[in-house]
């Protein structure tokens, strides 16, 4: 870990500000991701902004739905009454993630903040292009079970490793951020981005914007039947996925009225295609219609060896994850 | 039964209290002003030479005590024969910072001394290394080009074949072949290695080092550094877990204790959860088993072959392939064992070294070959049940596994099996029974412990055997208390100090057998002293009596049975006018008797797994382990060493691997997000039994060594019940979720 | 084949490392004005410069749960949990559950159930375990096991940790 100095922000602007003309300063609020790629002297950061004194940490009703501040611990949320009830997805996905430790100091803004995930990003003995640009990715050729096959780029195959924002993905939500020249709002599904030939950057934000909240939309509620989060991976719990479905269904009797699958443990980001959801609009909930959905979000995608099981494994959890919640099973 | 009977009583760990309010101190945790933070730094490539290392920036940290690399460490000893270690295998040692080769990834290649942690973790950052790399080997299972025989010096070959193996695999009516492959695996104690040296005020060294046996510690430094006893005592009360890592002694010692000879300060390295990949591991190993049967399942050849890997400097050696001779009745078998080099740091023995990796491979045969003859597996174990060591021609000299197969069965409810694969299905999930036998040795060292007996009736009792979380401190407290009738309050037992009588590595299955002796004979050489004081108490109802006619119990010494009567122990050292009594006795196996037996624990393991269809997701649902393991001094302590066996055997065929990158020769997955051992969710129902098993050969005791029998098995009887829920056969391990898609 | 491998140096040089921080913590029970520096962990100030071991190092990344304190009765790894951060919080490591001689239940079940083995990951274990209860969501045994997924105990005492931590659990809430 290098060596760095810390203070204590006041207030979002002034964090923002000081981050925005610092180029090697960074926030940093749970800390469970940052301070573990600081020990393998993957993140080097001169200087740290603490963001966690801020009041930013509620979660309130909004008129637009139900408003997760970004400080709200991950723990706290999934076991918000109100999170509990009307986006139950949300919960169950952020408590397959992690260990109850983890979750109890992660917060809802930083999950969206978790590094990519690759042996070798964390590996400093081995090239990178994620860490450094240009130097080559030494995963493609390699070792890459826990490697994406959907949205990858000959620079980099890393995943994204959150669970809580394959749910966010799913949800449709919007995130509210605010950097040093003012606030926006950012739909999920532009948040992260695919790798491309800039596999360094893992989100479409600026450094110096903090997410202040997180929107779930009132709608998402129709999905607190009708869903389930299935996460496989290499041990029961404490371990990240393999291959993560979240699936909401907006029943109507037997009939799909409207449905969402987001995909977590195969991209650089939650993977999601409205296209393979609109299969489903107005279509009974059938073995054939899941898998014409699974078959459309695979497409394209791609192995890199050891982790090529993955295409059947995510088409299979699909239709199973698909089908448990038609069935109202979680 | 007296107050003080102790032996196979349920009795919580007597280092208990000090373990659950954390007071028990590990290597890392002994404290002392002035002290100073080493930090290793790891070389990046596996194979090559370092051509320039510039450590002018860490240098220039305030804080910064010192870097040593191979530019500027000393270099106390020449000869290969001052590394070795109690557990070393044959071929040279690697000596830390000695030069600027590179025999594998993650080698120590400098030590950062600091005023503190932080800033030595950070400067070690800041060191600039320039290698000329080479291509490394790693990858065992490459087409084999120049693997050999061990030359089995101080390793092992394993046994001549006995009659015709490939003739009569030729003529028999059943063949079957395969072949099986496990993946390395690194032991990763929840202590990370660790050593504080304390440089005392006239010099000497107190070293507290996390090891398997601080005896062998001690003997490694002092001969490096030419070193007497006296000035570098090593001590270790507390391990936090070792399953044979700790057997050597590893690098984070020799740095520390060179660093604080250097600077004259006193120095503690720890080694990162990193670095814990950076030695010894189990060695992966490719094996192929052929079994030859009659129609009707009786055995008629045994080939089993094993390829295992070494380092280029070692020759590690383990038994791999010997138990496919000796678990069951068959007159023809041929064994084979051969080594690859490669370019890694040594293996290292892994709980049940060997045998857990061979079995694994040979019993999944043997359910293999239950299927073909039509036979059910466990009538097929005791079909060809070995009534004696065949290679040998000894008996064993107990050997209860009929009773563990037949109390194992009737606990799982085996009886009720459907032959048929898959034909047990809940929903999505298909359930699987399947079974594994297990053997290890059961084996004595020579070990010494004292005894001290004060007229207050306290007694100390004192070996420097360690307890790696194996419940020594407990079986040894039991073993004295009984001996000499004592409440266990009244007794405390010492170990893991170099100042203490002498005991072997704790290892192999043998420290109740070869300490509890000793600690038994110390105890009764000092009954015998208290025995003939209270023969001579005025008016002693002993007075006539020899000692094999009385028994110590409830604090005092009396006639066997005769609990009216006899002289309370402070009474008769009283009367003999001594503060103390001290004996200091050391024990050997009764080799001549112990030689004309074969002497081994045995195991049946059952398993019930579910497998879901589509996902692979594979879930052990319940395990009976029964186990023939002698007498049992601790049951719960024992009990917990079983309960870990399984769940070590869980982890072992489902989770663990230690992935290499063969281009970097680097195990890519080095921390413990991803090389997965078993958690908390991983673990259900799990069953032991303890079946009654008599044994006067073994040791005094009976005890036969619980710590490794609890594994092995586990892995075959999961892979073989995972066949039973799905008809698809895993022949590598771990069996992931991808193998079964 | 040989190639040229440079292993870089990953930071610059500081010329001054940074400032020590003023906080403030109470520690079981005892309230600390501390000097600390912004990289010391709250893992690392406990055991290095605090002499409270208890609190065990297993794998410095969050990764096996040994190092796990109370925060404010809320349990957390502090491994990854920067000291300065945690300004002005109460703090109980296992050194701070017993009152004088009389074990915590979480502890005497521990023992009652031997619970562990080698005793490295236990502190974690309890500490781990009486957060469990003050959460209150864990009901069941397999609960429980889910619960207590992030203290990884490599000498597999899990069956022990189970009963205990559901003993426990009943003996803290005796009206459920």
């Amino acid at each position: 870990m290098n060596s760095f100095s810390y203070t204590r922000a006041q207030a979002v602007e002034t964090a923002a500000r000081e981050v925005s003309t610092n180029h090697t300063a960074k926030f940093i609020a749970g800390g469970t991701n940052l301070l573990d790629l600081m020990k393998e002297n993957v993140e080097r950061p001169t200087r740290l902004v603490d963001l966690t004194r801020l009041p930013l940490n509620q979660i309130e009703d909004t008129d637009k739905g139900l408003r997760l501040g970004a400080l709200a611990t991950n723990a706290n949320t999934a076991y918000d009454e109100r999170v509990e009830e009307r986006y139950p997805l949300l919960s169950k996905a952020i408590l397959a993630g992690a260990s109850a430790q983890l979750r109890n100091m992660a917060t809802d803004g930083g999950n969206l903040f978790q590094r990519t995930r690759c042996y070798y990003f964390y590996d400093l003995a081995t090239p990178c292009n994620k860490r450094e640009p240009g130097s080559g990715c030494s995963a493609i050729t390699g070792y890459n079970r826990v490697c994406g096959i959907l949205g990858t780029s000959e620079s980099c195959i890393a995943t994204h490793p959150s669970d809580m924002c394959v749910a966010l993905a799913a949800l449709k939500a919007t995130v509210n951020v605010t950097g040093a020249t003012g606030e926006r709002t950012v739909e999920f599904a532009d948040f992260h981005r695919l790798p491309g030939n800039e596999p360094e950057r893992d989100n479409n934000l600026k450094p110096d914007e903090i997410v202040t909240s997180i929107d779930l939309p009132a709608d998402g509620e129709r999905f607190a039947k009708n869903f389930t989060y299935l996460k496989l991976r290499d041990r029961a719990s404490y371990a990240f996925a393999l291959v993560s479905v979240a699936a909401a269904l907006d029943m109507d009797g037997d009939t799909i009225k409207e449905a969402r699958v987001a995909l977590g443990g195969v991209a650089h980001k939650p993977w999601r295609k409205a296209e393979a959801e609109d299969l489903l609009k107005g279509q009974a909930a059938t073995k054939v219609n899941f898998e014409r959905v699974a078959a459309s979000l695979l497409e394209g995608a791609k192995g890199y060896g050891s982790n090529t099981f993955k295409i059947e494994l995510a088409k299979r959890a699909i239709v199973r994850a698909l089908t448990m919640a038609a069935n109202g099973q979680h | 039964m007296a107050a003080t009977t102790y032996i196979g009583r349920s009795t919580s760990r007597v280092d208990g209290r000090a373990k659950v309010t954390g007071e028990a101190k590990y290597a890392a945790e002994f404290n002392t002003p002035g002290l100073t933070y080493g930090y290793v730094i790891s070389s990046d490539i596996a194979k090559g030479k370092i051509t320039k290392i510039d450590a002018s920036d860490a240098l220039s940290l305030p804080g910064v005590l010192q870097v040593f690399t191979h530019e500027n460490a000393p270099r106390p000893a020449y000869f290969d024969r001052k590394f070795k270690d109690d557990d070393s295998p044959v071929g040279d040692k690697f000596k830390p910072l000695y030069s600027a080769e590179i025999q594998f990834s993650m080698q120590p290649i400098g030590l950062v001394v600091a005023d503190s942690f932080e800033v030595a973790r950070y400067a070690a950052s800041l060191v600039k290394v320039e290698y000329k790399a080479e291509t490394p080997e790693t990858n065992l299972r490459q087409k084999p080009k120049g693997h050999k025989a061990p030359t089995g010096k101080t390793g092992f070959t394993p046994p001549k074949s006995r009659g015709n193996a490939a003739k009569a695999y030729k003529n028999a009516e059943v063949q079957f072949e395969a072949e099986y492959f496990h993946m390395p695996e690194h032991h990763n104690p929840m202590e990370m290695f660790a050593s504080t040296v304390i440089v005392e005020e006239d010099g000497k060294l107190k070293i507290y080092d996390k090891t398997q046996g601080v005896a062998n510690s001690q003997k490694y430094i002092t001969k490096i550094f030419g070193l007497s006893k006296e000035e570098a005592r090593v001590i270790n009360p507390f391990m936090g877990g070792g399953f044979g890592s700790g057997l050597r002694p590893q690098y984070q010692l020799y740095l520390a204790v060179m660093a604080a000879r250097e600077l004259n300060r006193s120095v503690r390295v720890v080694l990162t959860r990193q670095q814990m990949f950076s030695f010894g591991h189990r060695p992966a190993t490719l094996q192929t088993v052929s079994l030859g049967a009659t129609k009707d399942g009786m055995l008629q050849a045994i080939k089993h072959e094993a390829l295992g890997e070494t380092s280029r400097f070692e020759e590690y050696t383990e038994v791999v392939v010997n138990w496919a001779g000796m678990l069951y009745h068959c007159d023809n078998v041929e064994l084979g064992y051969y080594l690859r080099n490669l370019d890694t740091y040594t293996p290292l023995d892994m709980r049940a070294p060997g045998s857990v990796t061979g079995i694994a491979a040979f019993e999944t045969a043997i359910d293999e070959l239950s299927y073909k003859v039509g036979i059910d597996p466990l009538e097929l174990r005791l079909k060809n049940y070995a009534e004696k060591n065949e290679f040998e021609g000894k008996p064993f000299s107990s050997k209860e596994l009929r009773a563990c197969y037949a109390q194992g069965a009737a606990k799982f409810g085996w009886a009720k099996r459907p032959a048929q694969p898959r034909s047990m299905r809940e929903g999505t999930k298909l359930i699987g029974w399947g079974v594994a036998t297990g053997m290890w040795d059961a084996q004595q060292q020579k070990s010494a412990a004292k005894a001290n007996l004060s007229v207050d009736g306290k007694l100390v009792v004192g070996s420097s055997t360690s307890d790696i979380g194996t419940g020594t401190y407990t079986a040894m407290t039991m073993i004295a208390a009984e001996t000499l009738g004592l409440p266990l309050d009244a007794v405390t037992f010492k170990l893991g100090d170099t100042t203490l009588p002498v005991a072997p590595l704790e290892g192999g299955s043998w420290t109740v057998a070869s300490v509890g002796s000793a600690v038994k004979e110390a105890c009764e050489a000092v009954a015998k002293k208290v025995f003939s004081m209270a023969k001579d108490v005025k008016d002693s109802p002993l007075s006539g009596a020899s000692f094999d006619e009385v028994e110590f119990v409830d604090g005092k010494v009396q006639l066997k049975g005769d609990y009216s009567s006899g002289v309370s122990i402070v009474e008769a050292m009283r009367a003999g006018e001594v503060n103390f009594i001290e004996e200091e006795t050391t024990t050997m196996p009764n080799m001549l008797k112990q030689m004309q037996y074969a002497r081994n624990t045995h195991s049946a393991v059952f398993v019930e797994v579910e497998v879901d269809e589509d996902l692979g997701q594979i879930c052990v649902r319940r395990v009976v382990s029964a186990i023939a393991g002698g007498r049992v001094i601790s049951p719960k302590t024992a009990r917990s060493q079983i309960l870990g066996g399984v769940v070590w055997g869980i982890s072992m065929a489902l989770e663990e691997e230690s992935v290499l990158d063969h281009h970097f020769g680097r195990f890519m997955n080095h921390n413990l997000a991803e090389y997965h051992v078993a958690v908390n969710a991983d673990i259900h129902n799990i069953d032991v039994i303890f079946v009654e098993e008599h044994d006067d050969i073994v040791n005094p005791l009976g005890a036969k060594g619980l710590g490794e029998i609890g594994i092995v098995g586990v892995a075959a009887a999961i892979g073989n019940a995972i066949y039973h829920a799905t008809g698809k056969r895993v022949r590598e391990l771990p069996i992931t979720l991808d193998k079964l898609l | 084949m040989s190639t040229k491998v440079t292993q870089e140096p990953v930071g610059d040089v500081a010329v001054a490392l940074p400032p020590l921080e003023q906080i403030t913590l109470t520690i079981n029970g005892v309230t600390k004005r501390l000097q600390v520096a912004p990289w010391t962990s709250l893992l690392d100030l406990l055991r290095e410069y605090l002499d409270l071991t208890g609190t065990k190092k297993g794998c410095d990344h969050g990764q096996c749960g040994a190092c796990t304190v109370l925060v404010d009765g809320t349990r957390i790894n502090s491994c990854l949990t920067l000291a300065v951060m945690k300004d002005g919080s109460e703090i109980t490591t296992v050194e701070g559950l017993s009152k004088g001689d009389e074990l915590h239940p979480v502890q005497e079940a521990f023992i009652e159930h031997d619970a562990f083995q080698c005793g490295y990951c236990t502190p974690g274990q309890i500490c781990s375990a009486v957060g469990l209860i003050n959460e209150g969501k864990a009901k069941t045994a397999d609960d429980i096991r889910e619960l207590m997924s992030g203290n990884i105990c490599r000498c597999g005492a899990y069956v022990g940790i189970v009963a205990a931590v559901e003993e426990a659990l009943h003996k803290c809430q005796p009206n459920q």
